[in-house]
């Protein structure tokens, strides 16, 4: 198919006048798929959702048909689904709209997905300062129970589904399965030991699946129109569409919807007003959110936005933010903030990312200051070798991510900042 | 454990307390301390936007949960305000998308609006300057947030305006 064309599947309603209600909803088609589905097992409907090849939206790219294969059919524990929408990736803020202008469509993708595991309770939890949207979810949900589109005869089909929000406290690790939950259960959100995986033992120790806002409410288009037409849009091993927010210096910064595998290049000339002061004033482009390694302009020509092409590029889709930088800014400067940003969201709990982020942060700062040192450069890739991998939680590699791929594709701004004491562009 | 409350010690309102009933109601009997943090999120509103060590023992009380576990909690995320804030909080973000469109402009003209840097409160109690990582509305940066508003798309002439017209 043709990747530029735009094409709207989670993103369908939200242009709509007062799309976040039932009415609209409703109107458009909406809870047609869950019946569908209820009249299914969940068997053929995780098969469904298989044979799509959706893959976890909020970053880590799991295929979700076969997340939710992982939870066990029986359980003597009661079994939980977690809607992950503690967006705070910086320059991620699709799930935002998704949560104030269309909450029915990831309420229907929740109830379908708590059919296919088996979980009679679920949560969508949402991040502390998203007040305003939280409130507009609390009373699509009210909405929903009075229709008996939840509760305990979901439908009337004799199935038992509650759905309730959780607000966050404003801390960036809590976005971690594991310290979501822990979070959810009303503790401090420090990440838990892997395995076991939330699939065998979650919240309050019952097998739980996590999935992101965005993947949740793709799910009742799946349903709709069925998992080979969902893979039939994008490309292999990245199917279906994905939302990139685009943001920085383009013209037209927004939340795009678009088949994957489109170019990036394309996303930004024609879908983002193209970059500020022209594609020739391009600098490089931060993929997938602050923790994925920037990419050089050379990179940029030819990248697709697909999991397979990034990772060749050597940086990562992540949660689809796409940063743009313009020559007019210091990669040092830029990097130093995001290290600041690590710094500050470490939980505490492991070593390397404690100690380590905040060093980073330090010799960035350092650098960007002037007060540079000869093997700067060098201890800082140190440094990143030894987060990466070392923490019970991928903040750690999220912090060092970013710092030495900046390295590797702008070294020499860094060696001009340790030489010169200031940057090369400003 | 039980003590006697003083007059002036902090305790939910009649409307609060049935509020608590509602958030009880989303987490399953036997676990009921889940629902400490929105119980927190309560009072903070309640008790005039922060969380006094003597509003933090009245949520122990309240959650029958020891003080150093509500402490623990409420002392782990950024949103729980443990210093008292102005009656308008105001919390920019300068994180990579606000930086790169133009933040840096926005904080000068908070400063020289307000005579206030961050962390700091006017004296006159009306205004708390923070500073804060990403708010997840980056595709309209730069932005910030007082009290439970986001103001997007933000000049520096236009954040003169948005204070000015506070009432």
């Amino acid at each position: 198919m043709n990747q530029s064309a735009p094409i709207q599947i989670v993103f369908r309603n939200i242009h709509k006048a007062d799309s976040h209600t039932l009415a609209v909803y409703l109107a458009g088609g909406g809870y047609k798929a869950v019946v569908r589905a209820l009249a299914r097992t969940p068997e053929e409907v995780i098969e469904e959702v298989k044979k799509s090849g959706i893959r976890g939206r909020g970053g880590a790219g799991f295929p979700a048909g076969i997340k939710w294969s992982f939870i066990p059919r029986v359980s003597h524990r009661p079994k939980y689904l977690v809607c992950n929408a503690d967006e705070g990736e910086p320059g991620t803020c699709k799930d935002r709209d998704i949560l104030r202008y269309d909450p029915h469509r990831l309420i229907e993708g929740m109830i379908i997905a708590g059919h296919a595991v088996g979980a009679e309770r679920g949560y969508i939890y949402i991040r502390g300062e998203f007040f305003h949207e939280s409130q507009r979810v609390e009373a699509a949900i009210r909405d929903a129970y009075a229709k008996g589109y939840l509760g305990e005869n979901i439908f009337g089909k004799g199935i038992r589904f509650d759905l309730a929000i959780h607000l966050g406290g404003g801390a960036y690790v809590c976005g971690e399965e594991t310290a979501l939950l822990e979070s959810l259960e009303g503790k401090k959100g420090q990440p838990r030991v892997k395995p076991p995986f939330p699939a065998n033992v979650g919240l309050w120790g019952g097998p739980t699946v996590i999935n992101n806002v965005e993947t949740l409410a793709s799910i009742p288009d799946i349903i709709e129109h069925g998992g080979a037409w969902y893979a039939s849009l994008g490309v292999e091993k990245s199917t279906g569409t994905k939302i990139f927010s685009v943001s920085g210096h383009v013209n037209r910064p927004g939340n795009h919807e678009v088949a994957m595998g489109i170019p990036l290049k394309t996303l930004l000339e024609t879908h983002a007003g193209g970059v500020r002061g022209g594609w020739d004033n391009l600098k490089g482009v931060i993929p997938g959110g602050s923790s994925s390694p920037i990419l050089t302009r050379a990179a940029c020509e030819t990248v697709t936005m697909d999991y397979d092409s990034i990772a060749k590029a050597g940086s990562m889709l992540g949660s689809g933010a796409v940063i743009v930088l313009d020559r007019s800014v210091c990669v040092v400067r830029a990097i130093a903030r995001l290290s600041r940003f690590y710094r500050h969201e470490s939980c505490g709990q492991c070593t390397p990312c404690r100690e380590g982020t905040g060093w980073l942060s330090q010799i960035m700062d350092r650098l960007e200051a002037g007060g540079g040192q000869r093997g700067d450069i060098e201890l800082l890739e140190e440094l990143c070798g030894n987060i990466s991998g070392k923490t019970i939680c991928a903040l750690g590699d999220a912090a060092a991510m970013p710092v030495a791929g900046a390295i590797r594709a702008f070294r020499e701004e860094f060696v001009h900042h340790v030489a010169h004491g200031r940057c090369m562009v400003e | 454990m039980e003590q006697e409350l003083n007059d002036n010690a902090p305790r939910f309102s009649p409307e609060a307390l049935a509020r608590t009933e509602e958030i009880f109601k989303r987490y399953p009997p036997e676990h009921r301390e889940a629902a400490l943090m929105p119980i927190l999120h309560l009072a903070q509103r309640e008790f005039g936007g922060w969380l006094s060590p003597e509003a933090l023992d009245y949520v122990a009380r309240f959650m029958k949960l020891a003080p150093i576990r509500v402490h623990e909690v409420a002392s782990f995320y950024t949103m729980y305000n443990l210093k008292r804030v102005g009656r308008y909080h105001i919390q920019v973000c300068t994180n990579i998308s606000c930086w790169l469109c133009g933040s840096d402009a926005i904080v000068e003209a908070l400063r020289a609006r307000l005579g206030i840097g961050f962390g700091q409160t006017s004296a006159d109690g009306r205004f708390t300057l923070a500073e804060v990582e990403c708010l997840g509305a980056c595709v309209n940066a730069p932005m910030l947030q007082i009290n439970d508003d986001y103001h997007e798309n933000l000049t520096p002439e236009k954040v003169v305006g948005i204070i000015d017209q506070l009432p």
